[in-house]
């Protein structure tokens, strides 16, 4: 009962005229922001956090929180209308929402991703309000071997999100993850793979730079290749009425994914250095995987949007917790959140829910009423999002080859990049008419630079011991579980041979 | 298609050799007191991407895959002009970049593409090449706070004007 009366209290901080105002303009900014390929809610919140300053901090906060939410719900609509992954918590939403919407069905598909990311914001709401300090406690038993763990559970996924040809899969992971490591080894800090001897690979590969060439450049290279030059628009209809029902379908085809999303995101989300970008992931490959029908993900289908959906928001919100329970920051946004924090003199820890907590439940009951706005916004501004898709296809084509190519630069703010950027795209081009599975590698490229440390954590730990990750309670169901999901599709290849051979 | 596959195969199996030359350099053992070296990572995921190329290479020996049955071309003669006219415009786009400026680029790209690829009407695309690449600039330079290129002086007045609006 106390949480819900120190809970009615935040909301009241929330709606308060200032905090609604910052609220909804946080929200339609963050909103517009993440859905510019290229820029995602860590460039919102750490653009306009120096217009903070103008607010007290407990408005500050509830602002940059609110461009994070708008974010996190505009990081799907590059994926459905453009393709583009803007950011790469975004990337699995683009396996089902880009097929929808080439079916015609692209309102549908941005209904599900803001549906989905209202109930997976919501649930972790709910999850953070009444079990926060028990989950900090957890978070704190993940160590480098947990994470990698987890790590090769995310990378045991990306075989089921590939192809056929597991062969082609396995290469585009490997091919990800050894671009994840162009550029200075973390720990030792000594160049390395400076690939060809070019100066411009010393400060490594972008996850934005691979994404923006695979989806911008490579995807729509091979789209208007393989359209044979006709002009091609995508059908979306706008509707209140048909909005509406698009919610309710999504709720009534996308539910499964929604749950597993918003409990899966929100316990990755807590974890240090997770972030949103795995439990995305997870979710849509654990959805999959679940489906009576996992042959129709992919193809478009609405659970394959509204499980990555849930699962970042979810996550956006889990990631927030050891920020201010323990101080440690979930994710790259979160990390300028808790800089934003000790600027404005208050000092993130456990101490932070008794020394502040007008702050602390004012900053929740935001992230309700940032939930619920950001629903509205979203849901509100998708007839816009359908008139971008049509646009006759010779018109949208190079307004996306110039998002690509602005995009890229504004993130990276440098022309080898968008050199690389353009070598990537051609090559994905090639690689897609040979059926290689592209995705597993744009993932890859994140998960690198998470798992490569932990990895060698691990083993400077046990002396070199493999047995580590088998040794400890929580790394060793998910090592386990990984390891299964690994084998089995050699299993499921293996298993018809026999049979014939029997026969 | 089915030459380009093994072709594809061996230049990947090709980069792969080159990342396991490349990371060895970092060493790719286990040093007692700092653990794996910096190139042991990056060495075994290498040889993944190698051993995967031969499971390609067999799979392609067996005609399993839709590739390595196909009689096809990679690039039939619309292919080949889409690589030309589309791919060329956009590598000469970024080549502009530095010349023209960004916005320059984007909106030479946009005349040329909306024009004479997708033949539209110039109702149509002369307010996209001016409104467009005017849209991105107050959107990055003003609200994002994010400089591109503008490419050689001359086209210092047109920024001069521009920026005396932003600032």
């Amino acid at each position: 009962m106390e949480i819900l009366s120190l809970l009615g209290d935040g909301m009241l901080v929330a709606i308060q005229p200032l905090n609604l105002m910052l609220i909804l303009v946080g929200v339609t900014l963050g909103l517009f922001i993440g859905a510019m390929p290229g820029l995602g809610s860590v460039n919102g919140v750490a653009i306009l956090l120096p217009v903070t300053f103008l607010v007290p901090p407990g408005s500050a906060i509830i602002f940059l929180a609110a461009i994070y939410y708008g974010a996190m719900y505009g990081g799907a609509i590059s994926s459905i209308t453009l393709g583009i992954p803007g950011a790469s918590t975004a990337v699995a939403t683009t396996f089902d929402g880009r097929p929808l919407a080439m079916m015609g069905k692209a309102r549908l598909a941005l209904v599900a991703a803001a549906v989905g990311s209202f109930v997976g914001g919501t649930v972790s709401n709910i999850l953070f309000t009444g079990f926060a300090p028990l989950l900090a406690t957890v978070a704190l038993s993940f160590g480098p071997p947990e994470i990698f763990a987890l790590m090769l559970l995310a990378f045991a996924t990306f075989v089921g999100l590939g192809g056929d040809d597991i062969a082609k899969t396995v290469f585009s992971i490997c091919f990800g993850l050894v671009l994840a490591t162009v550029g200075f080894d973390q720990i030792s800090g000594a160049p390395r793979l400076v690939l060809f001897d070019l100066n411009g690979f010393l400060g490594g590969i972008s996850f934005l730079v691979l994404a923006i060439g695979v989806y911008g450049i490579g995807e729509m290279l091979w789209t208007i290749e393989s359209t044979r030059g006709e002009i091609t628009k995508t059908d979306a209809d706008i509707s209140a009425r048909g909005i509406l029902e698009d919610v309710g379908e999504s709720a009534r085809k996308g539910w499964k994914g929604m749950s597993i999303g918003s409990f899966l995101g929100f316990f990755v989300g807590v974890l240090p250095a997770a972030g949103a970008t795995p439990a995305s992931l997870m979710s849509y490959a654990i959805t999959k995987m679940s489906s009576r029908r996992p042959e129709e993900f992919g193809k478009g289908h609405v659970g394959g949007v509204a499980a990555p959906e849930a699962g970042n928001n979810s996550a956006s919100t889990g990631s927030m917790l050891p920020m201010l329970t323990l101080g440690i920051p979930g994710s790259p946004t979160t990390a300028i959140l808790l800089g934003g924090m000790v600027i404005w003199g208050l000092t993130p820890g456990p101490r932070l829910f008794v020394d502040q907590a007008d702050f602390v439940w004012g900053l929740i009951g935001s992230f309700y009423v940032s939930n619920a706005f950001a629903l509205l916004v979203n849901l509100s501004f998708i007839p816009l999002f359908i008139w971008v898709l049509r646009m006759p296809f010779t018109t949208l084509a190079p307004l996306i080859f110039v998002l690509s190519v602005v995009g890229g630069y504004a993130a990276m703010q440098d022309m080898f990049d968008i050199w690389l950027l353009l070598v990537f795209g051609f090559g994905a081009f090639f690689l897609r008419k040979f059926d290689y599975p592209l995705a597993p590698a744009v993932l890859a490229i994140v998960l690198g630079p998470i798992a490569e440390p932990t990895l060698r954590q691990s083993l400077l730990l046990s002396s070199g011991d493999p047995m580590i990750f088998f040794s400890r309670p929580i790394s060793a169901p998910i090592m386990v579980v990984a390891i299964i999901l690994i084998v089995m599709p050699a299993f499921k290849y293996l298993r018809p041979r026999r049979k014939r051979a029997a026969r | 298609m089915r030459v380009g596959e093994i072709v594809t195969a061996g230049v990947l199996a090709l980069l792969s050799i080159y990342f396991m030359y490349k990371a060895s350099a970092n060493g790719i053992g286990y040093a007692v007191g700092t653990g794996p070296q910096g190139g042991f990572w990056p060495f075994w995921l290498a040889c993944g991407m190698l051993a995967s190329t031969g499971v390609i290479a067999f799979n392609w020996v067996r005609r399993a895959s839709a590739a390595s049955r196909s009689d096809e071309p990679v690039l039939d003669s619309h292919g080949i002009k889409t690589m030309v006219f589309v791919g060329g415009g956009i590598i000469g786009f970024v080549a502009l970049i530095d010349i023209v400026s960004m916005y320059g680029a984007v909106a030479i790209f946009l005349l040329y593409y909306l024009k004479l690829l997708g033949r539209h009407s110039w109702r149509l695309t002369l307010p996209m090449v001016f409104l467009f690449p005017l849209v991105l600039f107050f959107f990055f330079e003003g609200l994002m706070q994010i400089t591109m290129p503008t490419g050689l002086s001359f086209t210092d007045p047109v920024y001069n004007v521009l920026y005396d609006i932003i600032y």
